[in-house]
């Protein structure tokens, strides 16, 4: 029987990989990568404690997680390819023209 | 046994998350990527949670990471390497993060051992499997759940159609 830390950890660590990667990359496209996995570990929180507290509620917000993910993915990308049918380049740090 | 399939998925898993945010080649991130998903989906079959895992594969790894492999490759199509790959704040932004990661592992094991888990609903896992997953949440998501899940059906259709206004080129007259 696995205890519910070990998970919480599992979802912590897959969290702060997804919250270095999004504070690290220069690329929008793994920015976005980053987020998703962010977005996992979030999944995994709340269907171990679904799991633990004997509630299916867990596993139906990780369904609308799921769900409004998908759906902000779409716009992200798509977002992204017109910002670079615009600046042409991916790089997050050189799209500063609205900087002071 | 099932602590160690656990370890198995998780280390698999988060050492495909160190490659996905460490590779210079974005398309090799983005398989990593997949193989994340997909280990996570093997720890939610071992949460019991067999549909999500199902939904998980179709969805996450089927779907949005297809999606995103045809954004990189209409991009990206030149240049799939990348020269300098780290912003300039990555240091602070590494030391800062594993210093929130600390303080949120010490909030997992201190809270844990302190207040012990009382259950809050009935529905234990051996009676979910008993039942079948995939019953017990159709049985809560369209009698107790029925207006979010209505919701985000609308939300997947003005996603759908923001993502085709934002990509359409207007034909000039």
């Amino acid at each position: 029987m696995v205890p519910l830390s070990h998970y919480l950890m599992f979802g912590a660590v897959l969290f702060f990989i997804g919250v270095i990667g999004v504070l690290t990359r220069r690329n929008a496209v793994i920015i976005l990568m980053s987020i998703e996995l962010m977005l996992n570990a979030v999944n995994i929180t709340l269907i171990s404690f679904g799991h633990f507290l004997h509630n299916v509620t867990g596993q139906i917000f990780a369904i609308f997680v799921i769900a409004v993910a998908a759906g902000e993915a779409a716009v992200g990308l798509a977002i992204i390819i017109e910002v670079f049918r615009g600046r042409k380049t991916l790089y997050v740090d050189e799209i500063n023209i609205m900087r002071w | 046994m099932e602590i160690l399939f656990f370890y198995l998925f998780a280390g698999i898993g988060t050492i495909s998350a160190i490659m996905v945010i460490t590779r210079r080649n974005v398309i090799h991130c983005a398989l990593f990527l997949v193989l994340t998903f997909l280990c996570v989906a093997a720890i939610y079959v071992l949460l019991k949670a067999e549909l999500l895992a199902g939904i998980q594969v179709l969805v996450y790894a089927g779907a949005i990471m297809v999606l995103f492999l045809f954004a990189i490759l209409l991009i990206n199509i030149e240049r799939t390497k990348e020269i300098r790959y780290r912003q300039g704040q990555s240091p602070w932004a590494i030391i800062l993060a594993t210093i929130v990661f600390a303080q949120i592992a010490y909030l997992i094991f201190k809270t844990l051992e302190d207040t012990p888990l009382r259950p809050l609903g009935e529905l234990s896992p051996d009676k979910v499997s008993q039942i079948g997953n995939t019953e017990v949440i159709g049985s809560v998501l369209y009698t107790k759940f029925l207006f979010p899940f209505e919701i985000a059906s609308v939300l997947l259709l003005a996603a759908m159609i923001g993502a085709i206004i934002l990509t359409k080129r207007f034909l000039k007259k």
